[in-house]
């Protein structure tokens, strides 16, 4: 694209890019190392994660003041403006997928070092893949403005819905058979649940991707089968 | 580019210009312009230096006729009726299309001799008493009244710059125009001077027609319903306000807006 006559302008633009490609790298790393951490147990990995947080939720409240001081200093127009209001919209997204993660890390010390529920936690890095592939596509869609990428993203939400509730019906049948495990899988439902939520978010970046590319809004999409409300 | 952003259909259309060009002696200022003009809408026409908008704005009340070498080609309507027919009368014309320009330009009389005036030559007050209405209507409706009223007789050009070109838009209105151009008609005031302007088009809207040439892209989003884009004597893009400056469809418009324009 075209420099802009004001050069700062390009500047601003560029590092508001350049925090919101760090702070999706993070929120990525985050899940993929929540979801390591739960696997082996690790509680140390586990505490990085939740440490690591603190400079998402900083990057958000760069990112704010950064896009509050392009609107009163640039007034920007038509791609510039959708530019900003997406990267204002992707950071508070993107901050509670980060929190997810740490809800994630968090749960791992709670969940005792029991080989019984190995089994069911097997299940869970796969979808916690598909999830953070998700979060990856969508903010590198943001980066490229690449409004295919973003629709890409949006059509592999029902995947990550459909995992959700093969999980849910495999951990409640677990539970039936092994009713001393109940308090672990549990904490398993909550950390499906969690990625289930990371997925509909990174979702909902895409949309927010898909509409500063294109200036259009992309149509009410139709929701995965989920047998459980929203929350 | 859809249809209804490069022509947007306009019912009843106030003004209408269809493959208008302008030639100052050799030099082609505006190629083939189509458009309407509306009576519910401001239309904002921006665009860089040189890109034809004055031109064309000018074409709308036959200004470029006093300069020697311009000629226009195409057609254009006023309630249907062709303005560059040989039956129409220009001082008439400039009556119902009424011009606000760049720089405030009071005649130098009274406040009240400047909206006087065009009543007068068109014969539109009876007598003292009625002049007197159409100036308090006229000061009134440019949101000029209550500053001047107790100085009627001083001169025009003894107000500050806001309230001048207040006083030239008043000086419009008191001819009882049906369209009202104005030509960068905020350029040389202050803000807070340039608020007043753009609120007084805001309330003018609906009862005239209003046409704005304005250099800042910002008073154009703030003022019109509807912007055009014109680029090296090209209407590049018309459409809805909030649509041009959100999700312009032509990269030249885009450029331009951004401020990656040259």
């Amino acid at each position: 694209m075209a420099e802009h006559t004001i050069k700062a302008f390009d500047e601003e633009i560029d590092r508001l890019r350049g925090l919101i490609a760090e702070m999706g790298g993070r929120a990525e790393a985050a899940i993929e190392n929540a979801m390591l951490a739960l696997q082996r147990q690790d509680k140390v990995l586990a505490a990085e994660v939740v440490e690591g947080d603190k400079r998402i939720d900083a990057i958000e409240a760069e990112v704010e003041k950064l896009v509050i001081q392009v609107i009163a200093l640039r007034a920007p127009m038509a791609n510039d403006l959708r530019d900003v209001i997406a990267a204002l919209k992707i950071v508070s997204v993107v901050e509670r997928i980060g929190d997810y993660a740490k809800n994630i890390a968090k749960r791992v010390p709670l969940i005792a070092t029991n080989t019984r529920i190995l089994e069911p936690i097997s299940l869970l890095p796969s979808m916690g893949q598909v999830a953070g592939e998700m979060v990856h596509d969508a903010l590198n869609a943001f980066a490229a403005r690449d409004a295919d990428l973003a629709l890409a993203v949006v059509e592999r939400d029902t995947v990550v819905d459909d995992f959700y509730n093969s999980v849910f019906r495999t951990l409640v049948t677990f539970m039936v058979e092994n009713p001393k495990t109940i308090s672990e899988c549990a904490h398993l439902l909550f950390i499906a649940k969690n990625i289930e939520r990371i997925g509909d978010h990174a979702t909902n970046v895409a949309e927010m991707v898909y509409y500063a590319a294109t200036g259009q809004t992309l149509p009410e999409r139709e929701r995965g089968a989920d047998m459980q409300p929203e929350n | 580019m859809t249809e209804e952003q490069t022509k947007l259909a306009i019912e009843n259309p106030k003004m209408s210009a269809r493959d208008v060009k302008v030639f100052y002696g050799e030099k082609q200022a505006i190629k083939g312009v189509s458009i309407d003009v509306g009576m519910d809408h401001v239309t904002a026409f921006i665009g860089p230096s040189g890109c034809g908008k004055s031109t064309f704005l000018r074409t709308l009340n036959r200004m470029n006729d006093t300069v020697a070498s311009a000629r226009v080609e195409g057609e254009i309507t006023l309630d249907g009726e062709n303005i560059y027919a040989a039956s129409m009368d220009v001082v008439q014309l400039r009556a119902r299309v009424g011009m606000v320009f760049q720089k405030p330009n009071p005649f130098p009389k009274s406040i009240y001799e400047n909206i006087a005036y065009g009543p007068r030559i068109h014969g539109l007050a009876a007598g003292k008493a009625d002049m007197d209405v159409i100036v308090e209507k006229s000061l009134r409706r440019a949101g000029l009244w209550e500053e001047v009223k107790d100085r009627l007789t001083e001169s025009g050009t003894a107000l500050s710059g806001g309230q001048q070109q207040r006083l030239c838009i008043g000086r419009a209105i008191a001819v009882e125009p049906e369209v009202i151009l104005m030509d960068e008609p905020c350029s040389a005031l202050d803000p807070i001077a340039t608020a007043k302007i753009e609120e007084l088009i805001h309330e003018l809207r609906g009862r005239y027609a209003i046409v704005i040439v304005t250099h800042n892209m910002q008073q154009a989003a703030r003022v019109s319903q509807r912007t055009a884009f014109f680029h090296l004597g090209d209407l590049v893009e018309y459409g809805v306000t909030s649509d041009i400056f959100t999700n312009p469809r032509q990269e030249r418009t885009k450029d331009y807006i951004t401020g990656r324009y040259g």
